[in-house]
C-alpha cells in the first residue's frame, strides 16, 4: 500500500467513524425508546441509499480528465477539510462546546417519548428518524470517500475503509447499548481535518497546474505542517489564553 | 419554499457549511494558483492561502464569542 493509499484509508476510516458515532446515538435513542426493528430498518434503508449514491456518482467522477479531477477533488477536500478543522480547533480552544453524545442521546430519547406511543409492528417515527440520521451523517462520508477514492482510482479501498469503521462503531455500540460518549470525537475530527486539508492542498495545487518540489514526497511535509499549524492555532485561540492576554494588556 | 429551492439550499449548506467566506476563499486561491502557474512556480500559493483562511475563520468566531 502506497503512502497516498494509506492516507486515503486512514482519512476515510476516521471520518466514517466520527459520523458513525453520531448516527449511532440517534439510532440508539429511537431504538431503545420506541422500536428496534423500525429503527434498524431505517438504518438499513439509509445505508442502501448511500451505496446507491456512491454507485451513481463514482463512475462519473472517475471518468473526468486527471487535471480536472484533481482540481475538483482538491477544491472539495479543502472546503470540507477546512470545515472539519475549523470546528475541531474551535472546540479544542473552548470557543465552541464539545459534542456531548450523552446529552444528544437524552434529547433524542425525550423527543422520541414525546412523539407518543410507538405503533404496533412498524413504527414510522423510529424509521424516519433513524433513516434521516444515518443518511445525513453518511452523506459527507460518501463525498469524502468518493473524492479521495476517485482521485486514486481506489473507490473500493475507500468503501472498504468506510465499511470497516461502520462495523467497528456498530459492534461497540451493540455491545455497550450506550452512546460512545467517551470516543475521542474531537481528536478524530481534528485528524480528519488535517488529512483532508493536506490532500486538498496537494491535489488542488496540482489540478490548478502547480508542481510540488519533490513530487508526492511533498505530502510528507504538508501533513505535519498543517498539523503543527492547527495545533498552534488551537493553543493561540484558547479561551483562557485570550483572557490572559487581555488581562495582561 | 419550492422543492428546487429547498434542494439548492441543502446542497449549499452541505458543501459550503456555515462559513461561506472560507469556501469562496478556496475558489479564489485555486484560481490564483492557476494564474501564477502559467508564468512561475505556484505550489506555495495554496498553503499560504489556507493558513490565512483558517486563521481568519477562527479569529472571526473568537471575536464573535468575545462580543457576547
Amino acid at each position: 500500500m502506497s503512502g497516498q493509499e494509506l492516507g486515503l484509508a486512514v482519512s476515510v476510516f476516521l471520518a466514517c467513524a466520527v459520523e458513525a458515532v453520531e448516527a449511532l446515538t440517534i439510532v440508539l435513542a429511537v431504538g431503545t425508546t420506541r422500536s428496534w426493528s423500525s429503527a434498524l430498518s431505517g438504518c438499513l434503508a439509509a445505508v442502501l441509499g448511500l451505496v446507491a449514491v456512491t454507485a451513481i456518482l463514482g463512475p462519473g467522477l472517475t471518468s473526468l480528465p486527471l487535471d480536472t479531477l484533481r482540481l475538483v477533488v482538491g477544491g472539495l477536500l479543502l472546503v470540507f477539510g477546512l470545515q472539519w478543522l475549523r470546528k475541531a480547533i474551535l472546540r479544542g480552544a473552548g470557543i465552541k462546546a464539545l459534542h456531548d453524545e450523552d446529552e444528544i442521546f437524552r434529547e433524542q430519547a425525550a423527543a422520541a417519548r414525546a412523539a407518543g406511543s410507538p405503533h404496533e409492528g412498524f413504527d414510522g417515527y423510529s424509521f424516519v428518524i433513524a433513516f434521516k440520521g444515518v443518511l445525513l451523517e453518511g452523506l459527507e462520508v460518501v463525498f469524502i470517500a468518493l473524492t479521495f477514492g476517485a482521485n486514486q482510482h481506489r473507490i473500493g479501498l475507500a468503501a472498504a475503509s468506510a465499511a470497516a469503521a461502520v462495523l467497528v462503531v456498530a459492534g461497540i455500540g451493540v455491545a455497550l447499548r450506550h452512546p460512545l460518549a467517551r470516543a475521542p470525537e474531537n481528536a478524530m475530527k481534528f485528524g480528519v481535518g488535517v488529512m483532508l486539508t493536506s490532500f486538498g492542498i496537494f491535489w488542488g495545487a496540482e489540478g490548478a497546474g502547480a508542481s510540488w518540489p519533490g513530487g508526492d514526497a511533498a505530502l510528507l511535509v504538508i501533513i505535519p505542517t498543517v498539523l503543527v499549524f492547527s495545533l498552534a492555532l488551537t493553543r493561540f485561540f484558547r479561551v483562557d489564553a485570550i483572557e490572559g492576554r487581555a488581562a495582561a494588556a | 419554499m419550492s422543492r428546487i429551492r429547498q434542494a439548492l439550499l441543502g446542497v449549499w449548506e452541505f458543501v459550503v457549511g456555515d462559513d461561506w467566506v472560507t469556501a469562496a476563499g478556496v475558489v479564489v486561491a485555486l484560481a490564483l494558483t492557476a494564474l501564477v502557474a502559467e508564468r512561475d512556480s505556484a505550489w506555495f500559493v495554496l498553503p499560504v492561502a489556507v493558513a490565512i483562511l483558517l486563521t481568519a475563520s477562527i479569529w472571526r468566531e473568537a471575536r464573535k464569542r468575545a462580543a457576547r
